[in-house]
């Protein structure tokens, strides 16, 4: 029987904060009146703020510090590797937050929920992140996905945001289902759930190895449903390009980075004993993921899409390094994930102002002239794509190095071609949209000549953190090492 | 070591930049204010690099004014800069092109020309960066960051088929940096470091590469390389991208984009597999000549002046090419000469050119006959121009080709044959045009009315042509310089066998040539 302890609420401090503050914003809602919405906006920066220094606190001070170490029994894990992920996570939510104030209020939605929701599934990831329990994980993964189908559908008179919606609802659920059914045959196997326990009892005994490796199978499909990985993409470009942008920053970072997390933790720190297996899955998905995304995104005529192939294509690369494995891989993909966050969270804040009012200026046609009429803008969006194109002095580069450095350390070099040809071939649809904007001149409707002080901060931050990330790594990849520590005591 | 003699590299490479972001500041409507500046950066610059190519001690083996710092600390990369010879010259022919690139693009770029010059000192940037780089990350993120402003400078100033033509430039540059990188990162895990001396000194102290392995790599660098250069089957980005650009990014890139790939080859691809280069020595040496032939025959039936150059420039860079793969000393000597000079020559060529197409708007030959009578001072700065590109004894373009095809006779007597006959067809497509172009009768009336050079055009001919004879007359300052450069590549190559017995050490090698 496990009994509750102080020291174990320590060690989730920084998701209860946020659950009270989101809990918070709900109850104000009704009092703060129309016009002022935007101040729920702020309370929740603050409470990203405070989560986030709650997590950091908690990253500063390692194991002399109460706050770290295992909580409830060992179902969750209050280590470096979940503060790091903590903090990316509190990174996206807060700049997702700051990025959606003004969009909300042009586009008349609402305020509180938006929030809130945001928090809730904030709350989610960093369960997923520091769990070390399968039902925790599952539990972390539904509180995110929920929140997540919520906000998909939130521009509500839209009828592909509706399908977006219902289709990432639908998917979702049934996804969720093959993790949950892994998890019933780990525990079935085992008698636990607990991923130490586990692991350890699946090392012992060889003779259940074929349904071991089932189970990693059904766990592997849920989490790569998540990462938008291949085969189980499909739904991505449907509803990324359904959702809200913010929303789709939010999603296309968030939850995605929660599901690596999760990967890392159950495929590489736990099951280690079905590693050639596990390898093999991830070979071919990574593989996969990187064609299936860039020759999805190459003729897409809407920004929002090929958006969403390019994310698919970039969970491709990721998976390279979680392939690789070992320190090197899991410290390249975790600082991949922090300069994946930064330039594709920019861009789709950006293209969420860019777009005008209701979203309609979402064709790579509408960016056309873009650079005459906004040279500024046309800038900031032009380094995220050369960020994201993996342009060297960008952390797109860098990022793409130390995962391919990992994977051929690892001997990937087929699988490291591979995914450098094909960041070659997404060179091709980024340049369309810089083609567009710089090569034809022909002008067309543009969206709010003046962009709210909040998205300049947002882009601000990104492209400061972009070249911080691509010029000075020194301090990202130190953290991003003592991140993947835990993963192998 | 002073501060000026470590620091000297990272000005050079800064200055430009430095200029980029000065200009970024100044407001786009002034746009002479902006010309200005970017000639003023660019000249200063080239000062720079003429103080560090005269001070380069000839004597010395070995990198000189070098830099090293920690960049990254996992994996360690260095910032680690350097030159010898080879490089300075590369140095010095950046420096020297981008000041005349601006001049010419004076009075052409008269849309958006604040980032034009922007874009063209980040490629400046871009571009000495490459040539001073002595690791191997570094080298390859310069390699990657120039592309970009390149880009910009074909894609929005370039003419019809512009965007098409940059993005299969950055493309094709791309798919070849791939390899390389891939190659860069296995080197790395064999070696532990990106440094190239150390890398160097590792391969040679501990022969630890597989012959499999080598031959691997020596590809995955030689095909990006290749491909800058361009060596015969990968040169089709090259007629489009050189037509399509303005003329500065035309004078760029044949001047010094295309030279990244012979150097390349000297620096990476023969001192650090040398049993690979000399391995594949005779299926290059044959793409080589072929890239010769086939680029004076294609040459030669262009309608289009510029598209004539630029097929030109596939038939030079082979004997860059076949001069760095017959490994003799002279050849290589004359490989190197011919990168600076070709950079000379051709860029002159296009910056010919593109003064014509300011007053026609076009480049067809066809429309053009008799330009002699209108335009004397033009059609004489245009006849030295293209008697050095063809190659005329006391003119530039003789020495390197010169080497080289004594170079080539004494490997194999086939080589040079065959190269000699590129040598005869640069005279006839170069000629053939010239006289198409500017002897006989007045053809189209509308010849008749256009100006001849002002005082700018004159100015930068004037210049151009002055160093073609300069370094037709007297290449030995250069020569000397590379001594020990080529040197050291040919003790890889032979690996600590004595080089040559027909050629004096390093320091003696006056009066012969």
């Amino acid at each position: 029987m496990i009994t509750l302890q102080p020291l174990d609420m320590m060690r989730i401090l920084p998701e209860i904060v946020l659950s009270v503050f989101a809990v918070l914003i709900m109850v104000l809602e009704p009092f703060v009146r129309a016009g002022h919405k935007k101040l729920l906006g702020y309370l929740a920066l603050l409470g990203v703020i405070a989560a986030g220094g709650a997590s950091a606190r908690l990253t500063s001070l390692l194991y002399s510090w109460p706050g770290m170490g295992p909580a409830f029994g060992g179902s969750i894990a209050a280590d470096e590797f979940s503060s790091f992920f903590i903090g990316l996570f509190m990174f996206v939510a807060g700049i997702v937050i700051l990025g959606s104030m003004d969009y909300l209020e042009r586009d008349h939605h609402q305020h509180g929920e938006f929030y809130a929701l945001i928090l809730m599934g904030t709350v989610g990831m960093c369960f997923m992140a520091a769990s070390t329990d399968l039902i925790m994980i599952f539990l972390g993964l539904e509180i995110s996905s929920i929140a997540t189908y919520i906000l998909a559908g939130y521009r509500r008179n839209d009828y592909l945001c509706n399908e977006a919606s219902l289709k990432y609802f639908l998917l979702g659920s049934f996804a969720t289902a093959f993790l949950l059914y892994g998890i019933a045959f780990v525990y079935g196997l085992t008698g636990t759930t607990n991923l130490l326990g586990a692991s350890v009892r699946l090392a012992a005994s060889p003779q259940w190895t074929p349904l071991a490796h089932v189970a990693l199978i059904l766990m592997f499909v849920g989490l790569a449903f998540k990462l938008s990985a291949a085969p189980f993409q499909i739904w991505a470009p449907d509803v990324y390009q359904g959702a809200p942008a913010p929303v789709t920053a939010f999603m296309s970072v968030g939850p995605k980075a929660a599901a690596f997390a999760v990967l890392l933790r159950v495929f590489l720190g736990s099951f280690t004993s079905a590693g050639d297996f596990s390898f093999w899955i991830l070979w071919i998905s990574a593989a996969l993921t990187m064609c299936v995304g860039n020759l999805g995104a190459l003729w897409q005529p809407n920004i929002k899409r090929l958006l969403a192939y390019s994310s698919i294509a970039h969970a491709g690369y990721v998976l390279v390094g979680v392939a690789a494995g070992g320190q090197r891989g899991i410290s390249g993909v975790l600082y991949y994930l922090v300069a994946y966050a930064l330039m594709n969270v920019g861009a789709f804040i950006l293209i969420a102002y860019l777009a005008g009012a209701d979203e309609r200026l979402v064709k790579i046609d509408d960016y056309r002239g873009l650079a005459s009429s906004r040279p500024a803008v046309a800038a900031c969006l032009t380094v995220f794509f050369l960020s994201l194109a993996g342009f060297p002095t960008t952390a797109g580069f860098l990022g793409k190095f130390f995962i391919f450095r990992a994977a051929i350390h690892s001997h990937l070099i087929g699988l490291t071609i591979l995914a450098l040809l094909n960041s070659v071939v997404s060179v091709y649809y980024y340049f369309r949209i810089i083609v567009a904007m710089y090569m034809n001149d022909d002008k067309k409707e543009t969206a709010d000549a003046v962009l709210p002080w909040s998205v300049r901060t947002v882009l601000a931050i990104c492209i400061l953190g972009i070249f911080y990330l691509g010029l000075m790594p020194n301090d990202f990849m130190g953290l991003s090492t003592l991140a993947a520590m835990p993963l192998f005591k | 070591m002073s501060w000026y003699s470590t620091h000297i590299l990272t000005i050079i490479i800064f200055l430009p930049l430095l200029g980029a972001v000065t200009l970024a500041c100044l407001g786009r409507e002034r746009a002479s204010a902006i010309r200005w500046v970017a000639l003023l950066f660019s000249l200063l610059t080239f000062l720079i690099t003429v103080c560090l190519y005269s001070q380069l001690d000839p004597g010395r083996a070995g990198m000189q004014f070098q830099e090293l710092r920690l960049w990254m600390f996992i994996p360690p990369v260095n910032y680690h800069l350097g030159v010898d010879g080879l490089s300075a010259l590369m140095i010095l022919l950046a420096g020297f092109l981008t000041p005349l690139s601006v001049l010419v693009s004076w009075k052409s770029i008269t849309v958006r020309t604040k980032e034009f010059f922007i874009f063209l000192l980040a490629l400046e940037t871009g571009m000495m960066g490459v040539f001073a780089s002595l690791d191997l990350i570094l080298f390859f993120v310069f390699w990657e960051v120039m592309l970009i402003p390149m880009y910009f400078l074909i894609g929005i100033w370039g003419h019809e088929r512009r965007v098409y033509a940059a993005i299969k430039f950055v493309l094709f540059t791309m798919a070849g940096s791939a390899l390389m990188l891939t190659g860069i990162i296995y080197l790395y895990n064999i070696t532990d470091t990106f440094d190239l001396p150390r890398i160097m000194a590792h391969l040679a102290n501990f022969s630890s590469l597989s012959p499999i392995a080598e031959r691997w790599l020596f590809l995955a660098f030689f095909i990006a390389f290749a491909i800058k250069v361009p060596v015969f089957p990968f040169h089709t980005w090259l007629p489009d991208a050189h037509v399509e650009a303005p003329t500065a990014g035309s004078v760029i890139l044949a001047g010094v984009l295309l030279k990244m790939g012979t150097y390349g080859m000297l620096r990476f691809c023969l001192p650090l597999f040398p049993d690979a280069s000399r391995e594949f020595a005779p299926l290059i040496c044959v793409l080589a000549i072929i890239g010769i032939i086939y680029g004076a025959l294609v040459a030669m039936v262009q309608p289009d002046l510029k598209k004539l150059v630029a097929y030109s420039s596939v038939a030079h860079l082979g004997f860059c090419v076949l001069g760095i793969f017959v490994f003799r000393p002279e050849a290589i000597e004359g490989s190197i000469y011919q990168m600076f000079s070709h950079g000379v020559s051709t860029g002159a060529l296009f910056m010919l050119v593109g003064m014509l197409y300011d007053r026609r708007h076009t480049r067809l030959i066809s429309e053009f006959g008799g330009l002699a009578t209108p335009l004397p001072v033009y059609s004489t700065f245009f006849l030295i121009v293209v008697l050095s590109s063809l190659g005329l004894p006391l003119l530039n373009g003789f020495v390197g080709e010169f080497l080289i095809i004594i170079g080539a006779f004494h490997s194999h007597a086939a080589y040079a044959a065959f190269a000699s006959i590129g040598v005869v067809l640069a005279a006839v497509y170069l000629l053939w045009m010239y006289q198409r172009v500017f002897y006989g009768e007045v053809t189209n009336s509308r010849n008749l009315t256009l100006s001849d050079c002002d005082l700018r055009e004159k100015l930068i001919l004037t210049v151009m042509v002055i160093v073609i004879i300069a370094m037709g007359v007297y290449p030995q300052p250069f020569l000397r310089r590379m001594d020990q450069s080529v040197n050291s590549i040919m003790l890889r190559i032979e690996r600590h066998t004595v080089i040559l017995t027909d050629r004096a050490p390093a320091g003696h090698t006056g009066g012969g040539r």
